[in-house]
């Protein structure tokens, strides 16, 4: 039978396909339990936890989670209400104040999730006539604002300076145009050169919007991103984050020093037509980004944790995205499909959980294993988790 | 040669080195459907053809543009209007 979910039919062969080899279904594991921002309880094995963006560890955080109890006692369970009626509590003002001070600028906007933040911010400021210039392996998030504002989409080449600079430079210049970019992109955990980026944006006469979604925390001297590290923030108009990754909850924001910023509440459709965060999440997320503020002796564990993953991971022989660790991302390249699907199976069956992520989420098409790094793994469990990486990759028969 | 005939030879040019099964190319090859390139492939010819006649082909004009006339057309409009 043909109806419209016949065009998902190349999805359910590749899926069925993959199921039949005796895989467990890597997309839907159930962590049953969680004990800690690094281990968890799945088909009930205790887990290393190697795939979550909890960088900075907070989730388990003793005031984090008093601040959100408060809050649900004082505030109730939701808002019921989206942020220009009724859905603007004390909490999110406060969250957006707490924003404001880490990122040391003008105006903070809350968003109910970071994708709605791309999504919210790029589709309203660039619209029909405007031009979007853009990394082609930029997040989903940001492709569906650009095709939500209806601006011309413009992709160069991954991280790629010069076609970056020969596309502006065709423009018209009288246009509009915003230069997204992202300080670390997440799939392989690399950085952009974001100073040599951003100075080409400016000679364009480009805005300049960067997600830092993978950095908030542990890059750059006050944990504000690699905009921070590479000294330009002070030329990013925008910058986007996320509550989900090192502060430890669910939500979204911009950051910015524009001084018609504050219009964006009654215009960004992704922003007035949903519901606001929670009263808990509002609260648990400003006392996470207080504390984020001075967390400068686990950041300096979270890099040497990612330093030594990425030492043991590629002297044990395996493929790794990066030559250097940039971020606290280590995404390991399968050959393929199935046995990057075994070798996820049998870490699972070591009690180590990391992420599978597959094309189209990846670039180049690629089959990898990606590890994130928290804070609070110890120096014991990375020795741990190269253990298990050795025993699962020589299992498969990957090294 | 017309403007059109030289840009055509151009993208012709362009479409060889992509094409790997040596699809016998027309105004009327589509690029999906009978190259069968995929997004990345797409992405690397595209650029190709841009810094061939320095322009810009956006994604929006990409999604406009299933077989091989339709660009030679495209970026015909294009060099003229530069």
């Amino acid at each position: 039978m043909s109806d419209l979910f016949s065009k998902f039919d190349p999805i359910i062969d590749i899926r069925a396909n993959l199921l039949a080899t005796g895989v467990t279904d890597p997309f839907s594991l159930v962590m049953e339990k969680v004990l800690s921002p690094t281990e968890a309880i799945c088909n009930g094995r205790e887990t290393i936890l190697l795939g979550t963006y909890n960088y900075m560890g907070m989730t388990f955080d003793p005031d984090v989670i008093a601040a959100g109890k408060q809050a649900l006692d004082d505030f109730g369970s939701g808002t019921t209400g989206s942020r220009v009626l009724n859905g603007t509590y004390a909490g999110h003002r406060a969250v957006e104040d707490a924003l404001k001070q880490f990122y040391d600028c003008q105006h903070a906007m809350v968003f109910s999730t970071g994708y709605q933040a791309n999504l919210g911010i790029i589709s309203t400021i660039a619209g029909k006539g405007d031009y979007i210039i853009l990394d082609i392996d930029s997040h989903a998030s940001i492709w569906d604002g650009c095709a939500m504002g209806k601006a011309e989409t413009v992709p160069f080449k991954h991280n790629d300076i010069e076609a970056m600079d020969k596309r502006l430079g065709r423009l018209p210049a009288e246009a509009g145009k915003l230069v997204v970019l992202e300080g670390v992109y997440s799939m392989l955990g690399d950085i952009a050169p974001l100073k040599e980026m951003v100075a080409i944006a400016k000679k364009h006469g480009a805005m300049v919007l960067v997600d830092e979604a993978h950095s908030m925390g542990f890059i750059g001297e006050h944990g504000r991103g690699v905009a921070e590290a590479a000294g330009v923030i002070d030329d990013v108009d925008f910058i986007i984050g996320t509550f989900s990754k090192s502060v430890g909850t669910v939500g979204g924001f911009c950051v910015s020093n524009h001084p018609k910023f504050e219009v964006l509440r009654l215009v960004c459709r992704p922003y007035v037509f949903t519901a606001s965060l929670p009263p808990s999440v509002v609260a648990t997320a400003a006392t996470s980004i207080r504390k984020l503020m001075h967390g400068s002796n686990k950041r300096a564990h979270l890099w040497e944790n990612s330093k030594r993953l990425h030492a043991g991971l590629r002297e044990l022989g395996f493929q790794l995205g990066t030559q250097t660790p940039q971020s606290a991302i280590i995404a390991v390249i399968m050959p393929d499909l199935e046995p990057g699907a075994m070798m996820w199976e049998a870490l699972l069956q070591e009690g180590l959980y990391v992420n599978l992520a597959r094309p189209p989420a990846t670039p180049a098409g690629m089959t990898l294993l990606r590890c994130s790094l928290c804070a609070e793994h110890s120096s014991e469990q990375v020795e741990e988790i190269l253990h298990r990486f050795e025993r699962a990759g020589k299992k498969v028969g990957i090294i | 040669m017309s403007d059109r005939a030289q840009i055509s030879a151009a993208i012709l040019g362009h479409i060889a080195d992509f094409n790997k099964k040596d699809i016998a190319l027309s105004d009327t090859t589509s690029f999906v459907a009978d190259l069968e390139w995929d997004s990345l492939t797409v992405m690397d010819f595209v650029a190709a053809v841009e810094d061939e006649f320095d322009i810009v082909i956006s994604m929006n004009m990409q999604a406009e543009i299933e077989n091989v006339g339709q660009l030679v057309d495209a970026v015909t409009s294009l060099v003229a209007a530069k």
